[in-house]
């Protein structure tokens, strides 16, 4: 059976029209995630009161979290964008997915370092091999397959084509990382926020926090499109409109 | 200013300033890091895409 996508979905994969629509969209996206970010910070430093458990270390949440989710979300994505590529071979697919995967890799670094900063004074150690901690190391070894393998082959359409599978292979780790503080016992705490509850902390702590995530997806959201722009760049480099682009440079 | 009785205060952050401003500090770290990537990469592709360019039409 093929299936028939409207018009707008054809032109949505096309890398020219990729180029073009982030251009106006990067600026608005830059702002944003500038703007919340600062403000997140600022208040999650200063405003937010200390935990009447953790004192001020707790502040670390601020980078943590954000940086923990947006690794996991942007595993999705790549691992999404890869299977897109490899059914029905849409260029800018693969594009996004290699774009996905350093950014990801930097985010799950971040996320280990600040838990380990934050686990030495709160439990004791920099690193325990504990549920949630191995299946995150695990999430950045994954990025780091993705990029190895990316690069690997001569062929660019071989490397997207591993590198997307390997990737949907690893989508097994998120559901581990997230159950994994409620099917081991564990060092680390639950999660912090959840659909269905209220948060399990006052409002000045909690609302920079969501601040914080919004505005680091709004990060993601700009270094994933620059990131991608100079890929189709790269791929582009024998059409017309590529050719201009660097005779104005 | 804020949660912080003074300036030094809010510097000490308690007993665990170096555990909260190293994490901040590799948090930027970390984004600086992704921006400048992103001008990297691109500067090199025009570098590269120029000198091939120039060297197509010499050649022909």
């Amino acid at each position: 059976m093929k299936i028939k996508f409207p018009r707008w979905f054809y032109r949505l994969a096309s890398p020219r029209w990729f180029y073009d629509i982030t251009s106006k969209l990067l600026p608005w996206f830059t702002i944003i995630a500038f703007l919340l970010i600062v403000i997140g910070t600022i208040w999650g430093l200063v405003f937010a009161p200390a935990d009447y458990q953790q004192g001020n270390s707790f502040r670390i949440i601020y980078i943590h979290v954000p940086t923990a989710i947006l690794a996991q979300s942007c595993y999705m994505l790549m691992a999404v964008a890869g299977a897109v590529g490899l059914i029905w071979k849409i260029k800018i697919a693969h594009i996004i997915a290699k774009s996905c995967a350093p950014i990801g890799a930097s985010m799950a670094v971040l996320a280990l370092v600040t838990g380990a900063i934050w686990g030495k004074p709160t439990w004791g150690a920099w690193w325990v091999w504990d549920a949630r901690l191995t299946s995150m190391l695990v999430l950045f070894f994954l990025y780091v397959g993705v990029i190895a393998l990316t690069s690997a082959y001569e062929h660019v359409a071989s490397g997207d084509k591993a590198a997307a599978v390997l990737a949907l292979v690893g989508v097994v780790n998120i559901p581990i990382i997230k159950y994994s503080v409620e099917w081991w016992n564990t060092l680390h705490q639950g999660a912090t926020f959840k659909i269905t509850e209220k948060p399990a902390m006052p409002p000045d702590m909690w609302i920079p926090l969501l601040i914080m995530i919004i505005g680091f997806y709004c990060f993601f959201a700009v270094i994933l499109m620059s990131r991608a722009r100079t890929e189709v760049l790269r791929r582009e480099n024998r059409s017309d409109w590529v050719k201009s682009l660097v005779e104005r440079y | 200013m804020g949660h912080f009785a003074s300036f030094a205060d809010f510097l000490q952050m308690g007993k665990h300033g170096l555990y909260v401003w190293l994490s901040y500090g590799i948090g930027l770290f970390v984004i600086l890091y992704n921006i400048l990537s992103v001008y990297w990469d691109r500067r090199q592709f025009f570098k590269q895409a120029k000198r091939r360019l120039k060297r197509e039409s010499k050649s022909i």
